[in-house]
């Protein structure tokens, strides 16, 4: 218990002590998750509310497709990013492996399925009847999509935060990505595995923490809103 | 049985295989614990085979040597099986301070002659080293090749500003390479020196790094010839003998099984062992991993 304990303590120690290091690495964690979770929005939203809204040929497997893609393991996403962007792969020449572009690449093909296939599902959940009723209202195809989005805003919203917990947790590719390199593109999960590699099991359970406490103020928001939008609509 | 299995459209069958093989694993370690005689060997005078516990890295287990030298040890001394544990040094030496091991073959020469003088082991010998290398890419823009003082040549690569992967992860390599540094005057600092990364990770994946950043890396010799391969690096400069790595072999005092670490001891620093430990790895990668040096 005692381990536990110390590690609460030395989290906010790291914190407060405000180390170069520390900041350095929750700075890179935030860039490559907001990088990643924007790409994942443009990419996965527009791609969930079609999945979701619209019925055509091949949705099923699209969707099928999507839900298989949210259960790919981050380290096989990271090794196609990493032998893509190797110098011998065919993107090499971008030079941009071992970089937090590269990092926010891999994060963001881990972080649009997740985007897509929730929005998707929140969007069909919107009742079919208040688009029908919007159509016989006369509203154009494009008022009717902003309108199911619209409703479905909150689980577009959990969409979107889920995303961002997704590559802010990851660690598999990311490591193979970015390489962990101190000061440039090492972020808080890489950090946690070098620290428990070298035993100092204490520093690892710290950083978790605070990896712990960034995931709480993000949903700590996302709640805050659903809630001041759910008295919104009781009115 | 197994067309039974085959044919049976009861699938499930095949989970009553589970705890079959867990008792067909199991059964030969326990065995072993009550240390019975081999009992598919009916030879005439039945020897009773004990266990000898050897504690090393997992270095030495990944080199692939024991699997050479151990079932050579073997038939050299059916009476004693060899019981590999692959630890850290410093958990290899814990194990011989905790007599749980009967000998230890490790590489920490200083770590080790504490060991011996605290009473823990009764003698250190050395048996054999392998050797670090300085790696870069072909086209070398340091001109570091060729050459044998590793000193200088770090001295090179941090007054040209060359990129440098450290491994970063508090191994005995990476303590090798910052010993390094300190001999050049040089204290590398991510924070300041721009040219100097340090990565926290292990020997592969520093490899795989200062490969495609075409950059410059120290890494022991076994593993750079066992992923040569697959990259894109060159030997440029070995030989100093700052970057060999000595392993010593030490009896634990009062081991359980004394006299079979003993006779294990005796024999890794036998010709018959050095010729064998001399050998290892010409036929996978040309040249010898590990190079002999028993008086």
């Amino acid at each position: 218990m005692q381990v536990f304990v110390e590690a609460i303590i030395t989290a906010f120690a790291l914190l407060f002590e405000g180390s170069r290091e520390l900041w350095n690495v929750i700075v890179v964690t935030f860039r490559v998750a907001i990088l990643s979770t924007i790409a994942g929005f443009v990419l996965g939203v527009p791609m969930g509310f079609v999945m979701g809204a619209s019925r055509f040929r091949g949705r099923r497997l699209l969707i099928a497709l999507t839900n298989t893609g949210m259960a790919v393991p981050p380290v096989v996403i990271g090794l196609v990013v990493m032998m893509t962007l190797s110098r011998r792969g065919p993107l090499g020449f971008l030079g941009l492996l071992y970089s937090v572009d590269a990092m926010a690449i891999a994060q963001t093909l881990i972080s649009s399925p997740i985007i897509a296939g929730l929005t998707a599902a929140a969007v069909a959940s919107v009742p079919y009847k208040l688009r029908l009723q919007a159509r016989s209202l006369g509203a154009s195809k494009t008022e009717e999509a902003l309108l199911s989005i619209k409703e479905a805003r909150l689980g577009v919203l959990a969409a979107v935060a889920t995303g961002f917990g997704a590559v802010v947790r990851g660690v598999g590719a990311v490591m193979m990505v970015g390489g962990n390199i101190e000061g440039q593109t090492r972020v808080l999960t890489t950090a946690i595995v070098q620290e428990s590699r070298r035993g100092d099991f204490g520093l690892a359970l710290a950083l978790g923490i605070i990896l712990m406490l960034i995931t709480f103020t993000m949903n700590g928001f996302l709640t805050w809103y659903q809630h001041s939008n759910e008295r919104f609509e009781r009115g | 049985m197994l067309e039974h299995l085959a044919s049976s459209v009861l699938r499930w069958r095949a989970l009553l295989l589970v705890p079959a093989l867990v008792a067909a694993l199991l059964l030969p370690a326990c065995a072993a614990e009550e240390e019975v005689a081999v009992p598919d060997d009916p030879a005439p005078e039945e020897v009773e085979v004990t266990s000898v516990i050897l504690a090393s890295t997992t270095s030495t287990e990944d080199s692939g040597l024991f699997g050479e030298i151990v079932p050579a040890f073997q038939e050299a001394y059916p009476q004693y099986r060899i019981d590999v544990v692959a630890v850290g040094t410093g958990q290899a030496l814990e194990i011989g301070r905790a007599k749980d091991a009967d000998v230890l073959l490790v590489h920490a020469r200083e770590a080790e002659e504490e060991f011996v003088a605290d009473g823990y082991g009764i003698e250190r010998r050395d048996v054999m080293y392998n050797d670090f290398v300085i790696l870069g890419p072909e086209a070398d823009s340091a001109s570091l090749a060729g050459g044998d003082d590793a000193v200088a040549a770090l001295t090179t690569i941090a007054d040209g500003g060359h990129t440098f992967i450290s491994r970063g992860d508090d191994s005995g390599t990476h303590k090798k390479e910052l010993s390094l540094w300190e001999a050049a005057g040089i204290e590398p600092e991510p924070a300041t020196h721009d040219w100097y990364l340090s990565i926290g990770q292990g020997m592969g994946d520093t490899l795989t790094m200062t490969s495609e950043s075409e950059a410059y890396t120290m890494s022991d010799r076994g593993t750079y010839l066992s992923m040569r391969e697959g990259l894109e690096l060159v030997v440029l400069v070995e030989g100093d003998e700052r970057l060999f790595n000595p392993y010593g072999v030490i009896v634990v005092t009062d081991a359980n099984n004394l006299e079979g670490a003993q006779a294990f001891a005796d024999w890794i620093v036998s010709p018959t062992a050095q010729a064998l430990i001399g050998e290892f790895g010409v036929d996978t990668y040309g040249e010898p991993l590990f190079v002999p040096n028993a008086e």
